[in-house]
């Protein structure tokens, strides 16, 4: 695979060193004389100095023969034109960016970048986890298919305690596919019946997932 | 018409000053709020202070109601974001972006947005003038 990172941060250095290990044709893109100093003394070849987002560069380093583009810039306007110029003009099959601000998603999404990874979102679903009290968290969003996976603590008061799922009033998008019991993990049926301090894991689609919330009493 | 300008530079202020004249309703955002001393004393348009590319921002410029939207930063990127938030995510009818680039400009004018290009613009109108000199 040939892949082209645009963004010399320590996102895109790890990356690119992770792949290159990996045995993948990998290279970096690096706007700033400075920052390309310190990372072509690391990367040799496998890094050039040049600006992702400008068509000239990118030609130069044979866009149009690379299956993924990765936009890991600091910038989330720099890392959408990156990946929209791969996709519209270098017809580039793959193009992940990185959203720092995680109400971009929408548009991303809306304008065909193909995989967007928010860190910010990322750590929140896990710092959310942590929380006492938690009862409902987004995972991980299968963009193509629009669903989400979605993790469900169910607390003792909740209204779905002691019911076999067959009697839960689920959305019609949507199954419970895992739960967590203690240390147990169980791939429900229509008797397995939710205890309390159960982790349900549920795949939802976009437009059910309020419903499902309400029919398994996550109150937030 | 309602329009926000995104960008009070040269071209952002003049650009609001001369719509404000003729009787639109104006707001122009930009980061910096030095920028808004560029614009005319008799401007009465509004002014906010804060990031293009921000949802909140664009909200709070009136972007639900604006009948068109413009990007005039220095930066061809953060025009290119904005615009497209005007148009995908609010649904702004006129959305106009500058962008410095001739490259960009031709992709993202493939892409549908209307782009200015005053590298090529500028380059031609100065091409044109040099050739009527040497008559």
């Amino acid at each position: 695979m040939y892949i082209i990172i645009g963004g010399g941060g320590d996102v895109g250095y790890y990356l690119t060193r992770s792949l290159l290990d990996q045995g993948h044709e990998t290279l970096l893109l690096e706007k700033s004389p400075l920052r390309f100093q310190t990372l072509s003394d690391s990367l040799g070849q496998a890094v050039v100095r040049g600006d992702a987002c400008e068509a000239r560069t990118m030609e130069e380093v044979g866009a149009s023969r690379a299956d993924v583009v990765i936009a890991v810039t600091g910038e989330d306007e720099d890392n959408l034109v990156i990946c929209q110029m791969a996709k519209r003009r270098f017809k580039v099959g793959r193009t992940i960016a990185r959203l720092n601000n995680p109400k971009n998603e929408l548009l991303f999404q809306k304008l065909g970048i193909d995989v967007t990874v928010s860190p910010t979102k990322a750590i929140l679903s896990l710092i959310e986890v942590e929380l006492p009290g938690y009862t409902f968290v987004p995972l991980m969003t299968l963009r193509r298919a629009g669903l989400e996976i979605v993790e469900m603590h169910v607390l003792t008061d909740s209204p779905i305690v002691g019911k076999p799922l067959s009697a839960i009033n689920l959305p019609r998008s949507s199954n419970v596919a895992l739960i967590i019991r203690d240390k147990d993990f169980i791939f429900p049926t229509a008797d397995t019946r939710i205890l309390a301090e159960d982790e349900v894991y549920a795949v939802v689609n976009r437009e059910g997932e309020d419903s499902l919330r309400k029919a398994l009493g996550a109150t937030r | 018409m309602k329009v926000i300008i995104l960008g009070c530079g040269r071209v952002g202020s003049t650009l609001a000053s001369m719509m404000d004249s003729e009787g639109h309703q104006v707001s122009v955002i930009d980061a910096s709020s030095d920028s808004f001393r560029r614009l005319d004393s008799t401007f009465n348009g509004e002014t906010i202070l804060g990031n293009g590319v921000d949802e909140d921002v664009l909200i709070k410029a009136g972007i639900r109601e604006a009948d068109a939207f413009a990007a005039v930063t220095n930066g061809d990127n953060r025009n290119i974001m904005a615009s497209q938030l005007a148009r995908e995510i609010f649904g702004v009818k006129k959305v106009v972006c500058r962008i410095y680039d001739p490259m960009r400009q031709s992709t993202y004018h493939e892409l549908g947005l209307e782009t200015i290009c005053p590298t090529i613009v500028g380059a031609q109108m100065i091409s044109d003038a040099l050739k009527k000199a040497s008559k």
